[in-house]
């Protein structure tokens, strides 16, 4: 069963990748691509099951932390309920969307600025070396030099400093830093598809 | 059709390569955040503490897949090698087609230690389908399931850090890595040993997974020497006027 699983998850693999260079695969290669789409789409189910699996054992265990789990499990309910009944792109759903979801998300990232300047803070405390030192001189010119002030662009830092880290220093360094993953998901891609490693099951 | 090439060969060198591995391990050089996780892989199993293995929201359908697949290579080994820990490590995915692979994976690494009986379907899963949701509840695991050591492998943007913070309050040993510019910046402000670009692929292999991932780490560095030559021709061309 373990070598039909891989068969078939390696020969998808090179027909899809073959499908970008042999216009003959690129029928085959569409067909499978919408399978995964498909696939995806009902995997959304399955981890929605496994969500309200984990929390209903965490109540029923009275585990610490249960109560959100309960009201995390209502919230699911009521919601999905509310959208089987109004269709999804009813007023209500939207204001749902609107009014709860976005304004959660956007307090998580108001949340995630305080949390990162403490971060800096305690950089030099957690590591002191040469690096921790560059990156928070960095992140203070960029700060400053990107800070909206009543008299306009602080001279030197705003006009010259901050565009000649952006545009030359960092942006050479993300473009080293990407080559470097794109040559290891590459790699990886590769194990993959030769079958060394199977994030698909078996051993 | 370059790119074709690219690959066949890339492909080919990756079937030499590891075969000679196989006969001839290499010696890897230090890095702290890998030796660390080395580490608290076998303490975790000793001071019967949890591992939590943080997938992020990379799906395995875009380009994105290559950090979600090097996660799920690393929670493999993990799973196998806590499998009979009193308390085995769990995973959270913040993408249904990951988290259906991440309990697979895990599955696998409970049969590869020979004890799928222990295995617990729950140990992985989805914790949210959007970046802040996955990681609000990702903090959740973190704060109430006696966790020990928290890895972030894969995919993950700024939200990484309202993981790091949460280890950080719970003592927890965090290791992070991203494919994910802003995530690795991030990750570098919260953590001790942060690894950086393509060290995120490595961990594999400095956790003895096997001879293909010392091989990809090989094939990476031949890869790059192309990458830095090419670089530099192509500069000194532009230089001269060629091109």
């Amino acid at each position: 069963m373990r070598v039909f699983t891989a068969v078939i998850a390696i020969a998808a693999g090179a027909l899809v990748l073959g499908g970008y260079f042999l216009p003959v695969l690129a029928p085959v290669q569409t067909l499978l691509l919408n399978w995964a789409t498909i696939l995806a789409g009902a995997a959304v189910l399955v981890g929605i099951f496994n969500l309200v699996s984990v929390h209903s054992d965490k109540i029923r265990r009275h585990e610490k932390g249960n109560a959100y789990s309960a009201l995390l499990l209502m919230a699911l309910i009521v919601t999905f309920l509310f959208a089987m009944i109004l269709r999804p792109d009813h007023i209500i759903m939207k204001v749902v969307l609107s009014g709860i979801i976005i304004p959660v998300e956007a307090a998580l990232m108001g949340l995630l600025t305080i949390s990162l300047l403490y971060a800096a803070v305690r950089l030099l405390r957690r590591r002191a070396e040469l690096m921790s030192i560059v990156f928070l001189i960095t992140a203070a010119l960029l700060i400053l030099g990107s800070a909206t002030l009543p008299f306009g662009n602080i001279p030197v830092i705003g006009t010259f400093i901050r565009p000649w880290i952006t545009q030359v220093l960092a942006l050479g360094g993300a473009r080293g830093i990407l080559i470097g993953v794109a040559l290891g998901a590459l790699t990886t891609g590769l194990r993959v598809l030769f079958g060394a490693d199977r994030p698909y099951g078996g051993n | 059709m370059n790119e074709l090439i690219v690959i066949l060969v890339s492909a080919f060198l990756l079937f030499v390569i590891t075969l000679w591995k196989r006969k001839s391990p290499s010696n890897l050089r230090e890095i702290p955040a890998l030796t660390r996780l080395y580490r608290t892989l076998g303490l975790s199993i000793e001071d019967g503490t949890r591992l939590h293995v943080s997938l992020g929201n990379g799906s395995l359908l875009d380009a994105r897949g290559g950090s979600t697949l090097a996660g799920l290579a690393l929670l493999r080994h993990i799973a196998e090698r806590t499998s009979v820990s009193d308390k085995p490590s769990v995973a959270s995915a913040g993408d249904p087609t990951l988290g259906l692979l991440t309990q697979d994976t895990m599955q696998a690494g409970y049969q590869a230690a020979g004890v799928q009986e222990l295995y617990v379907p729950t140990s992985g899963r989805v914790t949210g389908l959007s970046p802040f949701g996955y990681a609000a509840g990702a903090m959740s695991i973190l704060q109430n399931e006696n966790i020990s050591a928290n890895i972030i492998i894969g995919h993950f943007g700024p939200e990484a850090g309202l993981l790091a913070e949460a280890s950080d309050r719970e003592n927890m040993v965090l290791i992070g890595a991203s494919d994910e510019l802003s995530g690795q910046a991030v990750l570098f402000a919260n953590t001790q040993d942060a690894l950086i670009g393509e060290e995120l692929f490595a961990a594999g292999a400095y956790l003895g997974a096997g001879a293909s991932h010392l091989a990809s780490l090989t094939l990476q560095d031949i890869l790059r020497w192309f990458v830095i030559l090419a670089l530099l021709g192509g500069a000194a061309a532009k230089l001269i006027g060629v091109i």
